[in-house]
């Protein structure tokens, strides 16, 4: 990949360069978020000129190791203020890393109000003017057919949704998947940002494009086989999420109390077996039709924890169909019908919202009295709303922190104004700890202390209890960073924690396909560096440890049924980063 | 005798009622519960009594809830 791509919105020209020294040896989340500490002013207006929104494929990305197929899109975010880095499935990373592009940067800002189409090919870029059919509201599955007519099936899309276009918190950034469906980088509102430059669509034709250059073919594939046998010999990674999906998770945090219902007042539900994973393998199952139970979101992907939801008739209503956006309509919003969680998950797709921060938002709505609780119909209207946009489609699209002032509510479950994600705080400890320290803002992914605490894999810990958590909360992190930087998808964790063997041989292919020597060191301290240059980015933008906290009624408002409350001390949380 | 609530999840509900109630004699542990079940260790990973987290050879009380789960995952 020796491409370095940008694309100056405010003179409409472009420029496609060398590869910067600085970035070489980077990809991923760890180029992104290198090149926002190295380019963006910490304390500039995420919607305004100064900004940049940059788009990295990991470093193996393109290559033929199994679910390497992630783009990190990074800028300063919107929603929180913070940088950002958010990653996602879809065609797009391999494809740019087949055409020779380590990164694309956009930049600037026009100064007339018209939207526009990146064209990216093996011969350039071309900026041309957006059709005025995906334009004012258009949702994304409608935008993408016009898209594919235009630039051919085949193309590679990512796109700013109507919320991109109206420049709201919530808005994610979708990529096309391989059957033309919906992949979005969702958290942190960098559809915003894409909006604000006034790019609609980013259109990839890898049409002519090689494979990529692998220094050690031979190794490189030796590897990449053992890699792809700890993945699919873990029964995790292996089996479970290729039956159940993400959402078999609905039952085991029922269980052990740590499902926030009801806005965050409650760790258990009744209606678990409505939204389980069980259960949406058995609705797929009966239904069939358009339904699949399993399914890859980019080529590659062995452990395919993506399904296709079809409606009563069979007919395909939304893929992807995630436990966060299960849980948050179906338990915290306490939506009892999978069927009206399903057509609101799509609408979310189709607006260009993240279903973590809008199903938050929503749940958050209802504490506040401005939608009545449990009613989907309700909700979906609202959802829809976005694309309009109404004021309440303005004030839900505005994520939680937003609603939680405009409802003059306490309970306002968010850190740096990102909404809280599916695992309470208060009776799985660790998660909070991550939650109130990554420089993201509450994001479970950033250090998935759920493994450990509820899953059991790669740890043993007691979710209620304090020790351990700490140095987990930390470990989870650096090493999370770490792979955001490679363009692996995170489940692979699963394959490889407890599996020396399988995370070797991550390394080994990293090695072989650059000719280089890294050790699980050098690993641990990319991801170190990773985290230390996005928190000094924070710390430049205005943020201190104050700001690593959670809302302040985790700590006087018991979770039932365990009836515990947040209990870390702001010195043991200043801890996680003391590395 | 004890009476307890046993459910089950994902694979384990595959020829087994979700949720029963089983009497066993005082003293009884989890692992007396996969045995009656027949359920074979490797495929009972997250065993929960009342909501916490247990181990195998945990006694179990009158009227506890237990709750049995294969290797799972997600995020």
């Amino acid at each position: 990949m020796n491409k370095f791509i940008r694309v100056d919105m405010t003179s409409l020209k472009v420029t496609i360069g060398e590869v910067p020294e600085k970035y070489v040896s980077l990809g991923g989340r760890a180029l992104t978020s290198n090149f926002v500490a190295d380019e963006v002013k910490p304390t500039c207006h995420p919607l305004g000129r100064n900004n940049k929104l940059i788009f990295a494929p990991g470093l193996l990305s393109g290559t033929s190791a199994p679910n390497s197929g992630r783009i990190s899109v990074g800028a300063k975010s919107p929603l929180t203020g913070t940088i950002k880095e958010s990653n996602s499935g879809g065609s797009f990373s391999q494809k740019m890393a087949r055409m020779g592009i380590k990164a694309l940067v956009i930049e600037g800002m026009p100064k007339d109000d018209k939207f526009y189409v990146l064209k990216i090919d093996m011969n350039g870029v071309s900026i041309d003017e957006a059709p005025a059919e995906i334009l004012g509201g258009t949702g994304n599955y409608e935008a993408i057919k016009v898209l594919n007519a235009k630039y051919g099936d085949k193309v590679g899309i990512a796109l700013a949704g109507p919320a991109g276009e109206y420049r709201l918190p919530t808005a994610n950034i979708s990529f096309k998947d391989p059957e033309g469906n919906i992949r979005s980088a969702g958290r942190g509102g960098l559809g915003a940002v894409m909006g604000s430059k006034k790019v609609k669509a980013i259109v990839l034709d890898d049409t002519g494009a090689g494979s990529v250059p692998i220094a050690d073919p031979e190794k490189f594939k030796a590897a990449s086989k053992v890699f792809a046998k700890a993945l699919l010999d873990h029964p995790v990674s292996g089996q479970s999420l290729a039956a159940y999906g993400t959402d078999v998770l609905i039952n085991i945090l029922n269980e052990a109390g740590g499902l926030p219902a009801n806005n965050f007042t409650a760790g258990r539900i009744e209606h678990n077996d409505n939204i389980s994973g069980e259960t949406l393998n058995a609705t797929i199952s009966e239904r069939r039709g358009d339904g699949k139970v399993s399914h890859g979101c980019h080529p590659g992907c062995v452990i395919r924890c993506s399904q296709w939801y079809p409606d009563k008739q069979g007919k395909y209503i939304t893929s992807g169909f995630e436990y966060e956006t299960i849980w948050g309509l179906g338990a915290n919003a306490a939506i009892k019908d999978l069927d009206d969680i399903a057509y609101i998950d799509r609408a979310m797709d189709d607006v260009g919202v993240d279903s973590i921060e809008t199903a938050v938002a929503v749940a958050t709505a209802m504490d506040g009295g401005l939608l009545p609780w449990g009613d989907g119909k309700a909700v979906l209207d609202a959802v829809k709303q976005i694309a309009v946009p109404t004021p309440l489609g303005r004030i839900i699209g505005g994520g939680t922190a937003v609603v939680g002032k405009v409802c003059g509510l306490y309970r306002t479950p968010v850190v740096k104004d990102q909404g809280i994600p599916a695992y309470d705080p208060r009776p799985i400890k660790g998660i909070g700890l991550t939650y109130a320290t990554t420089p993201m803002g509450a994001d479970h992914t950033a250090g998935y202390c759920i493994s450990g605490n509820i899953l059991k894999v790669g740890a043993n810990m007691d979710p209620l209890k304090k020790d351990g958590q700490i140095e987990y909360a930390r470990a989870m992190q650096i090493g999370t960073a770490a792979v955001d930087s490679t363009g692996m998808c995170l489940f692979v964790y699963f394959g490889i924690a407890d599996n020396p063997e399988g995370y070797q041989a991550l390394i080994d292919m990293i090695n072989a396909q650059y000719g280089w020597s890294l050790t699980a060191s050098d690993v641990d301290e990319l991801g170190k560096s990773v985290l230390k240059v996005e928190r000094a980015f924070n710390k430049a933008a205005g943020f201190t440890n104050a700001h690593d906290r959670l809302p302040e009624f985790f700590e006087y408002e018991p979770c039932p049924p365990h009836n515990v409350v947040w209990d870390f001390t702001p010195d043991e949380i200043d801890e996680v980063f003391n590395f | 005798m004890i009476r307890v609530k046993v459910r089950l999840f994902a694979t384990l509900r595959e020829n087994r009622d979700k949720e029963m109630i089983i009497e066993l004699p005082d003293g009884a542990t989890l692992s007396d519960i996969i045995k009656h079940l027949n359920i074979p260790k490797e495929q009972a990973t997250l065993l929960l009594i009342n909501g916490k987290f247990a181990k195998l050879d945990e006694a179990l009380e009158d009227n506890d809830t237990v709750s049995i789960f294969p290797p799972i995952g997600g995020g």
